[in-house]
């Protein structure tokens, strides 16, 4: 037989149609996470037609990009931004309560970050197809699942019919050799692979990322890599499951349990790509040539090391490429030539589905325990189950006692929909996966980077090396 | 969806790479229900001072662009994220195509079920279409091709299925709901 990458059988096992010149193929989905921003006009639409929802077991519902991420207010009403936020969360409720729709909303326990939420209940397993009307359903890729963001039309097709209409995406290997040096993470990988490719390097790809440095990851630093693959154009990453995908998801709600785990586990071990697998395209880089990564421009491929400095436009040969350069110069207001170190920042934001996770937290409090944060520092769990478990480490007084705020789970400062955003001209060192202009409040300027030099930055007030703060100097 | 066969109107130039989603409508504006009205804000804070002016230098205030139903940008159009809610702001305005030599995955899907056609161009074709702003096009979904204004046509790459959705205004939702005895199928095999 033909060796399979880890996509192909996954992509073969969902094929309810196949492919031909003239229809594209009709792709199973296992699981349809859905949240309140991209999900009212599907509804609608369901209703227009006459159409119900599917399958209740394979749709699962959470809020996070409109809502407060402060708490209720002594009144007991929640402190949304506008009255739009509101209703929109309102009809989230009343879609779901009338589609028969599993939705862990405003205040309940489980509510998170849809791609925060979605693993850690155990929801998204190896082998399956998941989808979601938000980009960053890359993530889940994490386990071995392909997963990737749709459109609310399709949102509204999935509801209807559980399946969507898909091309066969190529397939992209980036391979990563080494290890990871101290101070580095998964974003410090996934900002240094998104630089070489480029913004729209992976687009028409799903990237599976292979060798020594990914094996090492955890699952969350899984994730994290997995997250950012659009910001390369590539709709999904994945990484083959092994142990620690297995041990992660075992106990979890959704999980199974007893003897179907045992069975569930045996099918996932078969997963992986077969020797001699080929892919389309394949790039390789060494993990252990890597430093802590900060973007310095506005898309996330404007990545450079944290001890290197602002790229000159005038170096550039090629005359897009310069203009490129130079209007995100102007609009970020930084000098060329001058090392982004010392940079001045205004506020932290250290969250989202990229970098909301318990490791991520734990991460910060390395940095904020015993010192003091000179700006503005948000510090957002990415779902009131990480918020619980960091509060039983006692993260939540290290990251106040530092002068931080420790903020109820959402979106938050990563899309700036709910009031918590930079003014014009802040800059500020951000834990999420956009540096889009005025993607965290207009005219804000971000910068991208790892929790711990996001909080490097909290306690310096400007761009820092975090091996240089854990040391002291 | 009203059918598409021909686009004849002249081009707006927005010269700029990447032009992502937040630009085309800032995620501030996405806590709508409907999709009703949202060209007003299409290219909000590329558009209008803080203040709500125009600013008088963006392509869409200039009176020239007025009526022009073409958006010709640098690579890599629409990146970012899955909003549908930016080919709808698009389409609100008045816009029936975008030209680029790249256009992301998940809006070039969006665009086409709301009738907006993505068309992807060799660099050269886009790069004519970049120096000619106002330029006369026609467009031929049928045959694929762009008229350019030096007279020349270029071809663009579409599937069957979507041509075949725009050109008789069909949209895939009922394609997908005549699968269903494929899907109850497919569904009794599994666990
Ligand atoms: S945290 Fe940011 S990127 Fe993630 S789902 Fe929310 S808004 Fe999107």
């Amino acid at each position: 037989m033909q060796p399979k990458t880890l996509f192909e059988k996954v992509w073969d096992a969902h094929v309810v149609r196949p492919e031909t010149p003239e229809t594209p193929a009709v792709l199973y989905v296992d699981l349809h996470l859905v949240h309140e921003v991209t999900s009212p006009q599907a509804f609608t639409l369901l209703r227009e037609r006459g159409l119900k929802l599917r399958r209740t077991g394979r749709t699962l519902a959470t809020m996070d990009h409109s809502i407060p991420t402060l708490p209720r207010g002594a009144d007991g009403k929640w402190p949304f931004i506008d009255a739009m936020a509101a209703a929109q969360v309102a009809q989230m409720e009343k879609n779901c309560a009338d589609f028969g729709v599993e939705l862990h909303g405003l205040g309940d326990p489980a509510q998170g970050v849809v791609h925060v939420f979605g693993p850690e209940q155990g929801a998204t397993q190896p082998g399956m197809t998941v989808v979601c009307g938000d980009s960053h359903t890359a993530t889940h890729g994490a386990f071995g699942a392909l997963a990737f963001g749709i459109g609310t039309s399709e949102v509204g097709h999935v509801l209807a019919t559980q399946c969507l209409l898909q091309r066969r995406p190529k397939t992209l290997a980036v391979r990563v050799d080494g290890a990871l040096g101290p101070g580095l993470s998964a974003k410090d990988l996934i900002l240094a692979i998104v630089a070489k490719l480029g913004v729209g390097g992976g687009t028409g790809h799903v990237i599976e990322y292979l060798g020594p440095a990914i094996r090492a990851l955890s699952m969350e630093g899984r994730m994290t890599l997995c997250n950012m693959s659009i910001e390369a154009g590539a709709r999904a990453g994945m990484v083959a499951p092994d142990d620690v995908t297995f041990q992660w998801l075992a106990g979890r709600p959704r999980a199974p349990k007893g003897a179907a785990w045992e069975e569930a586990v045996a099918a996932w071990r078969k997963l992986p790509s077969d020797p001699g697998a080929r892919y389309d395209r394949e790039i390789v880089l060494d993990a252990s040539a890597l430093e802590p990564m900060i973007t310095f421009g506005t898309n996330p491929g404007q990545g450079i090391a944290v001890t290197g400095k602002v790229p000159d436009p005038a170096a550039e040969a090629d005359r897009q490429v310069r203009a490129t350069l130079e209007a995100a110069l102007r609009y970020m207001a930084l000098t060329p030539g001058k090392p982004i170190a010392g940079q001045k920042v205004d506020v932290v934001f250290i969250g989202s589905c990229t970098n909301g996770r318990l490791e991520d937290m734990r991460e910060a409090a390395r940095v904020l325990k015993g010192r003091r944060v000179r700006i503005r520092t948000l510090v957002v769990p990415g779902s009131h189950a990480v918020k619980r478990a960091a509060e039983a480490e006692g993260i939540d007084r290290i990251v106040r006692d530092a002068g931080a705020e420790w903020r109820e789970p959402g979106c938050s400062m990563c899309i700036a929909m709910n009031g918590d955003r930079l003014e014009p001209g802040q800059y500020s060192v951000s834990t999420s996966n956009r540096n889009f202009e005025g993607r965290q409040g207009p005219g804000g300027r971000t910068l991208l980077a790892s929790p711990l030099t996001a909080a490097a930055a909290a306690v310096a007030g400007a761009v820092a090396d975090p091996r240089r703060v854990l040391e002291g100097r | 969806m009203e059918p598409i066969k021909f686009i004849e109107t002249k081009t707006v130039v927005l010269p700029r790479e990447n032009v992502d989603t937040d630009q085309i409508i800032p995620a501030r504006f996405l806590k709508v229900t409907d999709k009703k009205g949202l060209g007003k804000v299409l290219f909000c804070d590329w558009r209008y001072e803080a203040g709500g002016a125009p600013k008088p230098d963006f392509v869409l205030n200039r009176p020239e662009a007025a009526g022009c139903r073409v958006l010709v940008a640098g690579d890599n159009f629409g990146c970012g994220s899955s909003r549908e809610h930016a080919p709808w702001a698009l389409v609100d305005y008045g816009f029936q195509a975008v030209v680029s030599t790249r256009i992301a995955d998940i809006f070039r899907n969006n665009a086409l079920k709301n009738g907006l056609l993505p068309v992807v161009l060799d660099p050269e074709s886009v790069r004519k279409l970049l120096a000619a702003p106002g330029a006369q096009v026609r467009i031929d979904v049928a045959a694929q091709t762009v008229g350019l204004p030096d007279g020349s046509s270029a071809k663009f790459p579409i599937d069957a299925f979507s041509k075949y959705c725009l050109l008789n205004g069909v949209d895939e939702l009922g394609f997908l709901l005549d699968q269903e005895a494929s899907i109850a199928a497919y569904e009794a095999k599994r666990p």
